[in-house]
């Protein structure tokens, strides 16, 4: 599947089908800081993802000062 | 995995609550948190003029929502910093919720432009000033969103810090002992002299993620993309450090933050010297005179066991 990323933009190609978790584990991504948003729609971690689905994995941390 | 309230499909879990949400009883879980704040920190009123201040980010478009969505009078300000490209595509988020959504609430944004007053962008005056940038931008933003509230007599001025913003600058004051800031912390801060603007915290039960969550399922179109004055910023540093402890140990941001708050709200009570309390609570062992709060210390308590008990 592609996998959209940000900070800094970029797309990575995992092989599915595999569980929300097991992608962000296998991008080193923590759970709390990040989305799985596939298609347009938020997915739970224990969601299984398709070779065929269009994911972003959103950041959600931000801030300065 | 369901929702725990209408057994539909989940669209996220919250670990620390022990729960998870579809759609629907997500967003009701998020206005009730934000009623919640805005009840126990006493923030204001549905008769209150309140003034956002947004940045086109994911946290102060959703409180602009929320607050328009649960029938408060809100109006917002932005304040375009001139950091090229990134204040350009934040002002267009702004505008265009401030168009598509805000407005059919009779609520208005106003704008004010940092380089219109200051003849130049923020990178430009840190550089002058010989100031970090974000230290630079707070200060014109608070500057700005307090005059702003205080000229035009909005009753408070509502910011869209969170739970991992309060938590993450705890984490920084704690961690440099800077005292003198805890108790500028709290989710409502008053308006303690003339000429400063009472301000309010509504979502600091919120969680980043959650927010982010309300926003993506409510289709609240904000600046994803990180502001380029802020990579490396020690804020950012906590909130990752925190976010480590928060995966392995749910509830750590809240129990941290939330601590802090109630701590704070205690009156200071004579606080009792560690001899004093030992010497109230100890007293000899019978058994082996050593100090212990029982009648048998635990180490005798232990011996004893060990020497009855049958090994497995």
């Amino acid at each position: 599947m592609l996998i959209q990323l940000s900070h800094p933009q970029r797309q990575v190609e995992i092989k599915g089908p595999k569980r929300t978790k097991d992608v962000l584990r296998e991008l080193n991504l923590v759970i709390e800081a990040h989305l799985v948003i596939r298609g347009d729609e938020l997915v739970t971690e224990d969601e299984m993802l398709a070779d065929a689905d269009q994911i972003e994995i959103r950041p959600v941390i931000s801030g300065g000062v | 995995m369901n929702c725990g309230k209408c057994k539909t499909k989940a669209v996220i879990s919250l670990p620390r609550h022990n729960a998870a949400f579809c759609k629907g009883c997500f967003t009701t879980f998020v206005h009730e948190q934000v009623a919640r704040a805005i009840k126990s920190f006493k923030m204001f009123t549905p008769e209150d003029r309140i003034l956002v201040a947004v940045s086109g980010g994911k946290d102060s478009l959703a409180l602009w929502h929320i607050l328009l969505t649960l029938g408060y009078r809100a109006d917002a300000l932005y304040v375009n910093l001139g950091i090229g490209g990134y204040s350009e595509e934040s002002h267009r988020k702004v505008r265009h919720y401030a168009d598509t959504v805000a407005a059919a609430h009779g609520a208005k944004l106003m704008v004010h432009v940092v380089e219109q007053e200051a003849g130049a962008g923020i990178r430009e005056l840190a550089t002058v000033l010989h100031r970090p940038t974000c230290s630079t931008c707070g200060t014109i933003k608070r500057y700005q969103f307090n005059r702003a509230a205080v000229e035009q007599d909005y009753d408070v001025m509502a910011t869209g810090h969170n739970l991992d913003d309060e938590a993450a600058r705890l984490l920084g004051n704690v961690l440099h002992w800077q005292d003198e800031y805890l108790d500028k912390q709290g989710p409502t801060l008053p308006a303690s002299v003339e000429g400063f603007a009472k301000k309010v915290k509504p979502l600091c039960r919120l969680s980043e993620r959650e927010i982010a969550a309300y926003a993506v399922v409510n289709r609240i179109d904000y600046i994803v993309e990180e502001c380029p004055m802020a990579k490396g910023s020690k804020m950012i540093l906590y909130k990752e450090v925190l976010n480590r402890l928060e995966t392995e140990s749910p509830g750590t941001k809240q129990r941290f933050y939330w601590g802090f708050l109630e701590k704070q709200d205690k009156p200071d009570v004579p606080k009792e010297s560690m001899a004093e309390k030992d010497q109230r609570t100890l007293h000899p062992c019978q058994s082996c005179g050593q100090p212990t709060t029982a009648d048998t210390c635990s180490y005798c308590k232990m011996m004893a066991k060990a020497k009855t008990a049958t090994p497995r």
